[in-house]
């Protein structure tokens, strides 16, 4: 009988890990949540040595031809036209009314080859956008494993196996080298808001991959860690996720379920005045009326959080892994957001929030309550509006 | 070329024509650009042979809507009704005639059955008096229940009131006939097939589908819109000759101070941040002007003239979606005379003469369609100009022009239209009707064959359909040519779509184009 | 005459009369149902017809009960209890075959093995089915308004239609408007590319009616998948334990427990009439019942031209019902079976097997399976849908032994030659000699078969010309042109007769909703 989910190429060096068999989807694969019962050990292996995670079910696409700038300026918000070979940008990319369809990385490969990355299937959509144009979309997500290494020490480790200069590598570009002779492409890039790399293999070599970096990491500290992990850092990098954070403009339902990459924090990412984009018209109206909402990082003020709990009697409980859900955010009383995801900073050492809130409220030190559940009863307790990222390391760039 | 334009409009059709004439009388520097060296479009007649003239897509004189008429002063041109509009051939020497004066009509169906004698005469009143209806929705912008705005709503009352007033069993049968198929409705109230199958060729004209398809009773009164009472096929002919709408055009649009030229293909329509700034034509040159009436197809103007970065996918994808399936092909032949044996009275041909007496036949012929095949046993009807206007044939000789279907433009085996498939076909229409008519063949002195692949080589449109989109209900009304497009503006500022692919559609002699006109003029036209 | 007197008597115990009966009771009206067989049910009736294999001899499956008729009538403690059916499994030409699974990665990931953008296009199509499929329900519990009327409630219920088209949006009301015109085949085209994919969702249009894939109107019946999903009560399918009679069963419970009689084999001869007025029925028996209201749950042909003298009726009416298609276009074909069959494209036992197969491997098969009917002949190959209720429901069969249902088109009730018993034997060979292509040992399992052609739905359940729909879903006979403009509001010309048969809005399938409908409007009648 054939499994419901498919595995990746790393599954036969993941499986026997996952100790406490927590599992869990990500786009029809099976991924681990974590390896240990617990993420701690993995996501401090994120911050404080290297991580090394699985994130071979991301889409990835390879585009190529003498259109391939045409189709991907078209399609996504920022200026392909000055991508330069071996750079990479995150950009998310919008329908024609302006309202964000995914987000992912635009790698350029070479001249006239780019590879995209993204959470969800986008064949069709790209195929639609390619319409008239000299260019080939191969979905190549199943002949391409991905890693991350992220950490402070991943550099270190990825020098002790690969020749490449990875002191040159700087962030948001990416080489083409080897480790152990195995050939990868190697990104200054990740989800986690820290030093890191992806590294971008053939299938048929991420098991040697895997061997070569556990090993030579092995002195380092080297951990693989699961989503639960990558979550608690995502949210202190101020990342936002799909059908977490937002909606695919392909499958909200409803108006209030559409964002625009203003509405998201990402406005840096759109360039209104580049050549003609999917979109551009109405974020340029966007851009001259003002967005209606704002994604902000709130900061859940702790001494509030305990009160709540004190009255019942009990010490502050807080959420063990990231939570994804939607809590309410007022203002005296009145609701002016929600909360899509949340968690305990084991770093930071404070409960952190990601919300929607409208733009009157988007201000840094604004003050809102959040809805939560204390002991059965929804209870309020007081967060301040706050500037993404929460934590912005400096040798994430470095 | 340099002087400066308020609107390029592309093509000289009858839409393109009256688009210009509406635009250039608003006092519009307005230039027509077409690709063929004469204005008229589909209506063009061409010298198929020494001395033959006709149209290669044997388009009837279609509907000249009388408030285009009025509000453009144009001189209605006088029109002849043939005596018997249709004719079905049913055996060599044998022939039902439906003539228009309807206790004629009854008089001869009486042969066959006097059960459909008795129902004739308010079968043909009825159809005439719903037609009457759609004439209503065709002289302003479809209607849209779902767009906003006190003007739509005020004018979709104003259409519903015009509905009630058809009285309560007619409203009823409108909207019943307009989803279904033309079999379901002749069969019941006829019983005669010869009957039955002549009225539903009419009714799939043009379409790749047979007369069992739902929304078929739509396509029949379509092409009834302007027809005169009594006539269950076409509009009868202009006295003064063909392309007589399309010349009358022609003159206002000059006297209204339009330039018209000729042999001047548009190659790509010209954007700029969103709006156009004018074309490029095939001979490199550039001409501007902030605005763009588009006569061509939906297809053909987005998919074909405009860059695709400025336009939605998803409205490209619609566009691609569109059903154009181009399905009937035409065969010109010159003659030296009619024969005289055949039975076929030259009555009969000055309308037109079905050759098809069975409704199962029209439905198998459509079925070959289905599936890619060009019938074995084509629907062919035949018509002679030359009764009407002598001066298309040399002294004493005729043209005869055979509309054939199903000749689909999109076949299954993908060989496409090559040299020996359009002999076949057009042999087996030959013998067809030689027949029908015996001694035809024997007076043949030249055929000319058109198929869907030449009618997409020679006018541009997209996969041969003379329709610039099939006629089904998802494609007509505020649905054409895609929803969203319906009012001729589209996203890009100062492009506007005027040909028949936008409503009313095909047969409407300058409707599409006069209506995106005055949206044109409506949405203002300062810089 | 009996002794006790009724208020209403509904003509005919299918669900739809049964529902009436039910809300009618449930109002304090004293109700009887008069149903000509020994069961109530109609076309949705178990019977054992051979020893110890229990059939849903018509009807099969369930996915489209008003979940308000469910909750208002208590119908799981009425017996009601809905099991799901796992997989659609098309079995194809060249071994393979597509599946759709109960788990969406799952589904995902098979319809990604035949084509990875048709995987995608799936969950934008899906979406917009949920909103077309919400933007329909309204209309479902809508008595239709007469747009020919002037009447204050008419207008006002046009007003409300016009407003729900309005207030779905140019998008939406757009969409929908391409799903109620257009041919399912074309509207899957601008969908999707993977042959299999599209036959087997456009069959779900042309079950029925005599339409082929790629007539226009059936494309919007692709709905009635996503209708269920958006009611919360089922899956898309479901099967009904103990089979589709054991829903008749449950709503004539309820019925019962709210005070209605229910009589079977008491056929109804005529509706009686005096001035204009019903004042009670005759039944074949001789017997009379008097009651001053008859609604027929009888399809429009038999409730307008046979339980009344149509000399009574306006002759546009008459002449409206004449017209009324019918045109049965199905057959059924039931097997018992000595084990499981096996299918060449998922050999073995799995869960392919509590599922429905779909014989519907390219919309070219099921297109000529229609150019059979059209020239006036069952399909040679015939479109079919299989389920074995007893992998489902084990006490549908002996242990071990099987029942296994299929659903046959085309079969046209005006089959040139007539209905012969050789005729139906050809139609019953030609269904099972298909199916054995792709499942060879089914014929050496077949212990016993019925084949049911539209003549025997006809004669036995008395649905006119075998429609299992009682009259075409085609659009210009839905909504306020069911059955007739003018008489879709459940009345008729006769005082206190009414229908509330599927042959009114919105019809089809076993749905309830025009029982319900037609009962609420007679309660709203006599309230004013």
């Amino acid at each position: 009988m054939t499994l419901v989910l498919k595995t990746t190429p790393f599954h036969p060096r993941t499986a026997p890990l996952v100790r406490a068999q927590t599992w869990r989807r990500w786009a029809g694969y099976q991924v681990a949540s974590a390896y240990d019962p617990h993420p701690d050990r993995e996501y401090a292996a994120i911050r404080n040595a290297a991580a090394l995670l699985d994130v071979s079910p991301l889409r990835k696409y390879r585009i190529a031809g003498p259109d391939a700038v045409r189709l991907l300026d078209r399609l996504v918000t920022r200026d392909v036209t000055r991508c330069a070979v071996g750079q990479v940008l995150y950009t998310p990319w919008c329908d024609a009314r302006g309202k964000v369809l995914d987000d992912g990385t635009l790698s350029r490969l070479d001249e006239r080859t780019f590879r995209l990355t993204s959470a969800e299937p986008n064949l069709r959509w790209l195929t639609m956008s390619a319409a008239g144009m000299d260019v080939t979309i191969e979905d190549v997500s199943e002949h391409t494993a991905a890693l991350a290494l992220q950490g402070p020490l991943a550099r270190a480790i990825l020098a002790t196996v690969s020749p490449a200069d990875l002191g040159a590598l700087r962030y948001f570009r990416l080489l083409h080298s080897t480790v152990r002779g195995i050939p990868v492409t190697i990104s200054r890039t990740g989800y986690t808001g820290d030093l890191g790399y992806e590294l971008w293999v053939d299938a048929d070599g991420a098991l040697p991959l895997w061997d070569a970096l556990v090993e030579a990491g092995a002195p380092y500290g080297i951990t693989p860690a699961g989503i639960w992990a990558l979550d608690l850092a995502r949210i202190e990098a101020g990342l936002v996720m799909i059908d977490v954070d937002y909606f695919s403009a392909h499958h909200a339902l409803i108006p209030d379920q559409l964002s625009s990459p203003f509405e998201l924090g990402l406005g840096w990412t759109v360039s209104p005045d580049k050549g003609p984009f999917t979109g551009r018209r109405a974020l340029r109206d966007e851009r001259a009326r003002g967005r209606m909402w704002a994604f902000v990082g709130l900061g859940i003020d702790w001494d509030s959080l305990e009160r709540l709990y004190r009255q019942r009697g009990l010490p502050p409980q807080l959420p063990p892994i990231a939570w994804r859900g939607s809590a309410p955010v007022l203002v005296n009383g009145r609701q002016v957001g929600y909360a899509t995801s949340g968690c305990w900073s084991p770093l930071l050492k404070r409960y952190l929030a990601l919300a929607h809130v409208t733009a009157a409220h988007a201000e840094r030190g604004t003050g809102v309550e959040l809805e939560l559940t204390v002991e059965h009863r929804r209870q309020r307790a007081d967060a301040v509006v706050t500037p993404l990222p929460f934590l912005d390391l400096e040798r994430k760039r470095a | 070329m340099n002087d400066r334009h308020d609107v390029i409009v592309i093509g000289a059709g009858a839409n393109g024509l009256a688009a210009a004439a509406t635009l250039g009388r608003a006092g519009l520097a307005v230039i027509v650009l077409e690709q063929s060296g004469a204005v008229g479009g589909l209506q063009r007649t061409v010298e198929f042979a020494p001395g033959f003239h006709a149209t290669p897509t044997a388009a009837d004189d279609g509907w000249l809507p009388p408030a285009m008429a009025r509000d453009l002063g144009l001189g209605v041109p006088v029109r002849t009704i043939p005596d018997i509009p249709l004719t079905v051939a049913l055996a060599p020497g044998d022939v039902l005639p439906l003539a228009r004066e309807s206790r004629a009509a009854a008089e001869a169906i009486r042969r066959h059955s006097a059960r459909d004698a008795a129902t004739w005469p308010a079968f043909t009143a009825q159809l005439h008096k719903l037609a009457g209806f759609l004439a209503v929705l065709y002289q302003r912008p479809a209607p849209d229940i779902a767009t906003t705005g006190l003007r739509d709503l005020a004018s979709l009352l104003r259409v519903a009131l015009g509905l009630r007033a058809l009285g309560r069993a007619d409203m009823a049968e409108f909207l019943r006939i307009v989803p279904m198929s033309v079999r379901e409705l002749l069969d019941d109230r006829f019983e005669c097939e010869a009957l039955k199958a002549a009225v539903a060729a009419g009714a799939v004209r043009d379409l790749r589908q047979g007369p069992r398809s739902g929304g078929t009773g739509f396509v029949l009164l379509h092409y009834l819109v302007g027809a005169a009472p009594g006539s269950v096929r076409d509009r009868g002919y202009c006295r003064d000759g063909p392309e007589t709408c399309v010349a009358a055009l022609d003159a206002l649009a000059r006297r209204n101070g339009v330039t018209i030229r000729t042999d001047t293909a548009v190659s790509r329509i010209l954007v700029r941040d969103d709006a156009v700034t004018g074309v490029a034509l095939a001979s490199g040159a550039e001409v501007s002007a902030p605005r763009v009436l588009s006569t061509a197809d939906p297809a053909a103007t987005f998919l074909g003239l405009v860059d695709p970065v400025w336009l939605d996918p998803e409205l490209l994808h619609a566009v691609r979606n569109i059903k154009f399936r181009g399905a009937a092909a035409v065969v010109l032949y010159a003659l030296d005379s009619l024969p005289q044996r055949g039975g076929l009275p030259a009555a009969s041909l000055a309308g037109v003469v079905t050759l098809t007496p069975q409704l199962d036949a029209l439905e198998r012929a459509a079925d070959a369609a289905k599936y890619g095949n060009v019938s074995e046993h084509p629907h062919v009807e035949i018509s002679a100009p030359s009764i009407r206007w002598p001066a298309v044939a040399p002294p004493g000789k005729h043209v005869v022009v055979a509309r054939v279907q199903y000749a689909p433009h999109c076949l299954k085996d993908g060989n496409g239209w090559d040299g020996a498939r359009r002999e076949a076909l057009a042999d087996r229409v030959s013998h067809l009707i030689d027949t029908a008519v015996p001694g035809f063949l024997d007076r043949v002195l030249h055929r000319a064959m058109f198929t869907p692949a030449d009618f997409e080589a020679r006018y541009g449109v997209t996969e041969g359909a003379l329709t610039h989109g099939e006629l089904t209900l998802d494609q007509v009304l505020f649905m054409r040519p895609i929803p969203g497009l319906a009012h001729y503006a589209t996203p890009l500022t100062g492009l506007y779509l005027g040909g028949a692919g936008t409503h009313p559609g095909p047969g409407v002699m300058g409707g599409g184009g006069w209506l995106a006109a005055r949206r044109l003029l409506q949405d203002g036209t300062g810089p | 005459m009996t002794a006790r007197r009724y208020d209403v008597i509904v003509v005919g115990g299918g669900h739809n009369g049964l529902v009436a009966a039910a809300y009618l009771a449930r109002a304090g009206r004293r109700v009887l149902v008069l149903e000509r067989r020994s069961m109530v049910g109609g076309a949705a009736v178990t019977e054992e017809i051979f020893p110890g294999f229990k059939f849903s001899v018509f009807s099969y499956v369930v996915s489209l009960l008003r979940p308000e008729i469910i909750r208002e009538l208590d119908l799981p403690r009425h017996g009601l209890q809905i099991l799901p059916l796992e997989s659609t499994v098309t079995p194809l030409d060249n071994g393979d075959y597509l599946a759709s699974w109960a788990d969406p990665d799952e589904t995902r990931r098979e319809l990604c093995r035949h084509s990875p953008r048709d995987a995608e296009a799936m969950a934008v199509f899906g979406r917009l089915m949920q909103h077309m499929a919400m933007a329909v329900k309204p209309i479902l519990g809508m008595v239709p308004p007469d747009p020919g009327s002037l009447a204050p409630s008419d207008l006002a219920g046009l007003l409300r239609f016009g407003r729900h088209m309005r207030g779905l949006g140019p998008d939406r009301f757009h969409a929908l408007f391409k799903l109620m015109t257009m041919s399912s085949a074309d509207y899957l085209d601008e969908w999707f590319e993977c042959g299999p994919l599209k036959a087997t969702k456009s069959a779900s249009g042309i079950i029925g009616t005599f339409l082929g894939p790629r007539s226009p109107g059936t494309a919007y019946v692709l709905l009635h998948h996503y209708m269920g999903e958006i009611d919360g009560a089922f899956r898309a399918w479901g099967f009904q334990k103990g089979g589709t009679g054991a829903i008749s069963d449950a709503i004539a419970g309820a019925a019962r427990a709210l005070g209605a009689e229910i009589r079977t084999d008491a056929a109804v001869e005529r509706v009686l009439v005096r001035s204009g007025r019903v004042t009670g029925v005759a039944l074949v028996s001789g017997e009379e019942v008097a009651a001053p209201v008859v609604i027929s749950g009888l399809d429009p042909r038999l409730t307008f031209t046979q339980l009344v003298d149509p000399d009574e009726l306006p002759a546009d009416l008459v002449e409206g019902v004449r017209r009324f298609k019918f045109r049965g276009s199905s057959a059924k074909v039931n097997l018992a079976l000595a084990g499981l069959p096996e299918f060449t494209c998922l050999p073995g036992p799995g869960p392919h097997l509590r599922g429905a197969f779909s014989i519907s491997p390219s919309v070219e098969y099921l297109e000529r399976a229609y150019d059979d009917a059209k020239y006036g002949d069952f399909s040679r190959q015939p479109y079919m849908d299989i389920v074995i209720p007893s992998m489902i429901d084990p006490g549908m069969a002996p242990p071990g032994r099987h029942v296994m249902s299929i659903f046959v088109q085309y079969a046209p009730y005006a089959r040139t030659g007539g209905w012969t018993d050789a005729a139906r034997d050809a139609l019953g060979d030609a269904a099972v000699q298909t199916l054995a292509r792709y499942a060879p040992n089914l014929p050496s399992l077949v212990l016993h078969r019925q084949v049911l052609t539209p003549l025997d739905i006809e004669r036995i359940t008395g649905l006119s010309e075998g429609n299992i729909f009682q009259g075409e879903l085609a659009l210009h006979q839905l909504f306020f042109l069911r059955p007739v403009p003018a008489w879709a509001k459940y009345r008729t010309p006769i005082e206190g007769y009414w229908q509330c048969g599927a042959g009114t809005h919105p019809g089809g399938g076993i749905m309830g909703a025009s029982g319900r409908l037609a009962a609420y409007e007679l309660l709203g009648s006599s309230a004013r």
